[in-house]
């Protein structure tokens, strides 16, 4: 199986933890007219890591770089949930069972449903693991 | 190879006897200077009561203040007739420092010079392109007749017409240059523009500022030079007082002719070997302007271990000024100490800013450093961890615990000339 479309690739920018950050990120992906599908803060000890899905990660990515933003990409994968309840559980224990640890993870709920972005220790394993339990992953096609 | 074998390697008690004699004839010389006279009747030291070496502590310092008030001629102890130049200091705020040089003096001095150069193994067979200030800065003709009196070629070619510079040293097969670091790596800059190697080249003596071992580095891969550093300042003749041997771990100050003394700049009290402080100086061998006990405001420490090339005990590094230090929790910090455990760190940048604050009566310092934008992962977790890293790589060089803040890269404040990186916040209280 071709393990590799699946991997999405997540933004990562590097923030300190002060107002207005947020703002200059998103104006400035508002600007290149990219679509943020997802987003979560990491807040450590004065400064914090702003992860992002968007449409157009490459553009995302090198508008920031232009603006000094400090960005990398990370692999992430995303599985399709069913928006009700146990919809979590029945993607958390896929991984649970075949021992992927999640490192960190967040979501969104769109109109074709809610979506689990992960990022796991081991990528290759739980892409196997979910495709096989019969539950969706989006494919990085669908991210330009 | 020495230049005075013997003067350079006296065993330690011909020193201080040496030390002690000249010390005394100084005490003499300095009779004939107003402010002297006061300066010691004032705290009730008379020549007679300097017996031993360590009695010179009884006497008061002099400051780089008290010589500007001089201005211009009150620190000469000789008349005008006897002074056979004069130079001056940069005066970068008010009136500049006046030094001046009896004939005896320029012969000292320049004996210096020859030390230094001989002890890096330069000599008449050397042509030495002498690319600093001739006018009235102490490094033009200082390094000039101590190189013309080893028998080096010595080419004056000042400062200014970088291109000129690398043509003469490439077109008279120069060996050996004199400069400012920042020079010499506009130097090499233009050396490269220009498409042009210089191969002659072998030493590169580089001092009047201070430069770091990463900006070494970068000289001698570029200039295809060894190079040294050279510590001096105009009070005490000029440059010359110290110099570094090829080990180039620390710099040999001559003893013979600087009592030298560390001392805490805020007690003034006398710390131990291999303590940081201020370097104080007695001049020994100075007849136009003798001075006692003079506050160079420069950070360093005396090495404890010996050399191997059998010259005297070293001095490090200068690794900053007085004015610049801190007192945080009791414990004395250089911001010269920050930036040197940020350059051995590649994750960070090393730009930095330090904050000091008074926080439940106690003395918080924050260090702000730019992460390295090739190192950011996207990991929260590795800057964590960098986080930590600094904080402990701090606290191993200062002793102290500081909060370190990772910011943006080129979000701090860069410095043109002279550099802010400290604010401290404890007067607001």
């Amino acid at each position: 199986m071709d393990t590799q479309k699946y991997v999405i690739r997540q933004i990562s920018i590097f923030s300190e933890n002060r107002p207005g950050r947020l703002a200059a990120i998103a104006h400035a992906l508002g600007e290149e007219k990219i679509n943020i599908l997802a987003f979560s803060i990491a807040e450590a000890n004065g400064f914090g890591v702003v992860r992002a899905l968007v449409d157009h990660p490459e553009k995302a990515h090198d508008k920031l770089l232009s603006l000094g933003f400090n960005v990398a990409f990370t692999d992430v994968i995303a599985v399709k949930m069913k928006d009700q309840p146990g919809g979590l559980y029945e993607v958390a224990k896929i991984l649970g069972d075949a021992g992927v640890n999640i490192e960190y993870s967040y979501a969104y709920s769109g109109k074709e449903g809610a979506v689990l972005i992960l990022r796991v220790d081991m990528v290759e394993e739980a892409i196997q693991k979910i495709k096989t339990s019969g539950a969706t992953l989006l494919e990085r096609s669908v991210f330009h | 190879m020495f230049w005075d074998k013997k003067a350079e390697t006296l065993k330690p008690d011909e020193l201080r006897e040496l030390q002690l004699k000249r010390l005394k004839k100084t005490l003499m010389q300095v009779q004939n200077v107003d402010f002297y006279r006061k300066l010691l009747s004032g705290a009730g030291v008379k020549a007679s009561s300097v017996r031993t070496l360590d009695d010179i502590q009884k006497i008061p310092f002099t400051k780089k203040q008290d010589l500007r008030n001089g201005y211009p001629f009150g620190f000469f102890a000789v008349p005008l007739k006897k002074i056979v130049r004069i130079h001056t200091t940069s005066g970068t705020t008010g009136k500049p420092t006046v030094v001046g040089y009896t004939r005896k003096d320029l012969d000292a001095w320049s004996d210096l010079i020859a030390r230094n150069m001989t002890m890096v193994g330069v000599g008449e067979n050397d042509v030495f392109q002498n690319m600093v200030n001739y006018g009235m800065f102490t490094g033009g003709l200082g390094f000039h007749y101590g190189a013309e009196k080893i028998g080096m070629t010595v080419i004056p070619s000042a400062t200014g017409n970088t291109k000129r510079q690398i043509e003469m040293i490439k077109d008279f097969g120069v060996t050996t240059i004199h400069c400012t670091p920042s020079y010499a790596m506009h130097l090499s800059e233009i050396a490269e523009e220009m498409n042009m190697s210089l191969e002659s080249l072998r030493t590169g003596i580089f001092g009047a500022e201070p430069w770091s071992e990463s900006v070494r580095r970068t000289l001698e891969k570029r200039l295809g030079v060894t190079a040294y550093d050279s510590y001096g300042l105009s009070e005490l003749f000029g440059p010359g007082v110290a110099f570094e041997c090829p080990e180039r771990d620390g710099l040999h100050i001559w003893h013979d002719c600087f009592y030298v003394e560390i001392i805490d700049p805020k007690t003034g009290e006398r710390v131990s070997d291999g303590e940081r402080g201020e370097l104080v100086v007695t001049p020994l061998v100075k007849e136009a302007m003798p001075l006692l006990r003079y506050r160079t405001g420069d950070i360093t420490f005396l090495i404890e271990d010996g050399c191997l090339c059998r010259r005297g005990q070293k001095i490090a590094r200068i690794t900053g000024r007085s004015d610049d230090m801190l007192v945080i929790r009791g414990i004395n910090v250089f911001p010269s100490q920050i930036e040197h455990v940020l350059l051995k760190i590649p994750e960070v940048g090393n730009q930095f800013m330090v904050y000091i604050d008074r926080i439940n009566h106690l003395d918080e310092m924050t260090v702000e450093v730019e992460i390295n934008r090739e190192f950011f992962s996207g990991e929260l977790a590795d800057l964590a961890k960098l986080q930590k890293k600094v904080v402990k790589e701090l606290h191993d060089a200062l002793e102290l615990r500081t909060t370190v803040k990772l910011v943006e890269p080129g979000s701090l404040p860069r410095f043109e000339g002279k550099a802010k990186r400290v604010i401290d916040r404890r007067e607001a209280e």
